[in-house]
């Protein structure tokens, strides 16, 4: 009957997703493994943190002054009412450092490089780019795949960080300079509240983890993508939502672990 | 010239989820010579290509190159065996990333240590072979199809290879590319002493440039022989294909029912 | 693009990246004055630490000296012993006494530390003797009412 065939058509799904994760973690290692050529010529990397870093602080420099300014504004209106203006610097600076800057970041990244890297790779792959290289005796992971992960890892806590720091700069303009919260009242509680191990270091470290997963993620979408042009747009869009819902689960896991008591 | 086989063939078997595609293929390539691999879409010579290249491994049978059974090599084996091979692939397969002239010293740089004057000297002189010097710092994508190819072609010469291959390297050129092409094909074959075979259904081209001929239908090899024995072969499908005829042993109409029973007319 | 230029923005993307995150670890965090080299351990037991937490600050007149690394109940004498790290910059004399403190009205929980007089200073591992226990709220009411009681008689 239907029902029958809707659970074996979500036994498959589920079957098959599991596969999925073990072939992705088998590609995973195996990028671990050839990373040595990275390295050894680390303008290789250089060039994929041009593309994927570089070119991404346009869009993480100007989403984190506007997260900044939203939390200013946001965060007034909520304090004013307990009388508690003055905490306005830590409110801002803590969401940010703590949560909003790893995680926004991360998912910003995922949709401008992650995507850009799947695309990339998928075309690479159905052009016979890949196949071409094999047959000329490159390891495409290694000369290929490799570069784009450390790219990846190596940029990610730099755009957490200045997205948390171009946040805290546009909580800063919009509480001090536009609303009039006290000055020195605003960042003095925020040096206060933040504290650089457990706030600061626990942000990058989220960030990194965040960078590991979705880079992994996107080259694996991308090396995996049919050949064919809907397999490469199905593989870009798998990559965003894959990503996105990998660092949320992180996220939770992560905050659960460094924040709760 | 030496006729000792550099690529041998024997016996091969291949299967894929269980559809047959290679049955019982013999083939041997001797040392210098130019030879075609002929049939039509989709009946294994771009697979029997990949077996040699050690991409696939046979479910029965071998494939020697130069002495050593390919498939049977580990990886590091199999990377120097690819070093001495050349593949052209279908429309090119230039790195889009990269100049022209980034792609023919790509495996140069790669694989030898050799300083960058020296590299660029040989990568002019593989472009020059194919008549494209000053295309040096052109993109692929600024190519035209005919070029692309010839610098495909540089770029699979680089390291003097001695066993190159082609799939189906004339597909889609204009005509005076096609000549081309051939030409360079046959020149460069003989220039570099190399072994060179050419996968293709092109078949004016390649009966002008080859030595031998193998014509595969359906997984297993139906004719062989030298250029003439094709064009004079009695065998009907060979005919077929080389005179390029509708309606021989591959049928026009595809094996699917009764058209006029369909439509309810008498005919 | 031209290698260099690529070089160049790569090398200004990761110089704003870690300038980027000094500024987190000095203007928005605390870490200048989050001294993590030199500091030397104390202890002390108090009745009741109320709401103190491992990591709560120390201060002592307002200026922060330490933090708090461990909490953990005294069987012998059912009493919270509490482990201190202390910048080794500040010595204290042995008589100080340790006061728990809360920031503001309804504000976290610190140690407080007040100096004695004592000439002696206290060392790694020695214990702050006299404490003084955190405000309970429940004690305070209690012995409101008791007052009140007393007064209305």
């Amino acid at each position: 009957m239907a029902l029958v065939r809707s659970l074996r058509g979500i036994g498959s799904r589920v079957i098959n997703a599991v596969w999925r994760i073990g072939y992705a973690s088998r590609f995973f290692l195996m990028t671990l493994y050839y990373s040595g050529l990275s390295f050894r010529r680390f303008r290789l990397t250089v060039r994929e943190i041009f593309f994927s870093g570089v070119m991404s602080l346009i869009i993480i420099i100007v989403a984190g002054m506007f997260v900044g300014m939203v939390l200013g504004l946001q965060g007034y209106e909520t304090l004013k009412r307990y009388g508690s203006e003055s905490a306005l610097g830590s409110l801002v600076a803590l969401s940010l450092v703590r949560e909003l800057g790893p995680v926004l970041a991360a998912l910003l990244f995922a949709s401008r490089a992650g995507s850009a890297m799947t695309a990339e790779i998928g075309l690479m792959k159905a052009t016979e780019q890949i196949s071409a290289m094999e047959m000329m005796a490159v390891n495409p992971i290694a000369r290929v795949v490799a570069p784009r992960f450390w790219a990846g890892v190596i940029s990610m806590p730099l755009l957490a960080a200045m997205f948390s720091a171009m946040g805290v700069f546009g909580g800063y303009v919009v509480g001090v300079v536009l609303i009039g919260v006290d000055e020195g009242s605003f960042w003095s509680q925020m040096q206060g509240a933040v504290d650089f191990r457990h706030d600061v270091m626990n942000g990058v470290i989220k960030s990194v983890v965040f960078g590991v997963a979705v880079t992994v993620i996107s080259l694996f979408e991308g090396y995996d993508a049919p050949p064919t042009a809907e397999g490469v747009s199905g593989a870009t869009t798998r990559t965003v939502v894959e990503s996105s819902l990998a660092i949320l689960m992180l996220d939770f896991m992560l905050t659960a672990f460094m924040f709760g008591e | 010239m030496s006729s000792e086989a550099l690529v041998e063939i024997s016996n091969v078997n291949f299967a894929y989820d269980s559809r047959a595609i290679l049955k019982g293929i013999n083939m041997s390539f001797p040392k210098g010579k130019l030879i075609a691999i002929m049939g039509l879409s989709g009946c294994g010579k771009t697979t029997l290509l990949r077996h040699i290249g050690g991409v696939l491994k046979p479910t029965k049978g071998y494939v020697k190159v130069d002495g050593q059974v390919i498939h049977d090599l580990d990886q590091e084996g199999l990377y120097k065996m690819r070093r001495k091979m050349g593949m052209l692939f279908q429309f090119g397969a230039l790195f889009t990333d990269m100049t022209v002239f980034d792609n023919v010293a790509f495996q140069m740089r790669e694989h030898t240590d050799l300083p960058e004057e020296i590299i660029h000297d040989l990568v002019m002189m593989k472009l020059h072979a194919v008549g494209l010097y000053g295309t040096q710092d052109l993109f692929p994508a600024e190519l035209s199809g005919g070029m692309a190819r010839r610098v495909a072609l540089a770029r699979t010469i680089a390291l003097d290879p001695m066993l190159i291959m082609y799939d189906e390297p004339f597909a889609g050129l204009d005509p005076i590319s096609l000549t081309v092409v051939g030409e360079l094909i046959r020149r460069l074959n003989d220039a570099l002493g190399a072994t060179s075979i050419v996968v293709t259904h092109d078949v004016q081209e390649s009966l002008k440039i080859v030595d031998y001929v193998y014509f595969i239908s359906n997984g297993a090899i139906i004719a062989e022989g030298s250029a003439d024995d094709i064009r004079n072969s009695d065998e009907a499908f060979v005919r077929q294909f080389v005179h390029g005829e509708m309606d021989g042993p591959i049928p026009f109409h595809y094996p699917g029912g009764n058209f006029s029973k369909d439509l309810g007319v008498r005919v | 693009m031209e290698r260099s230029t690529l070089d160049l923005w790569v090398g200004i993307f990761v110089v704003a990246g870690i300038a980027a995150l000094v500024v987190l670890a000095f203007k928005v965090g605390n870490l200048s004055t989050y001294n993590v080299s030199d500091s030397y351990s104390l202890q002390a037991n108090f009745s009741n630490i109320g709401g103190l937490k491992a990591q709560a600050s120390i201060k002592s007149a307002g200026v922060l000296v330490g933090r708090v690394t461990g909490i953990s109940l005294d069987t012998k004498q059912y009493e919270a012993k509490v482990m201190m790290s202390i910048d080794s910059r500040y010595q204290f004399p042995k008589d100080t006494i340790g006061k728990i403190l809360t920031s503001g009205l309804l504000g976290e929980q610190y140690i407080g530390l007040d100096p004695g007089g004592d000439t002696v200073m206290l060392k790694s591992g020695d214990e702050i003797k006299q404490t003084q226990s955190a405000v309970v709220l429940e004690d305070m009411i209690g012995k409101f009412l008791y007052n009140k009681a007393e007064t209305g008689k």
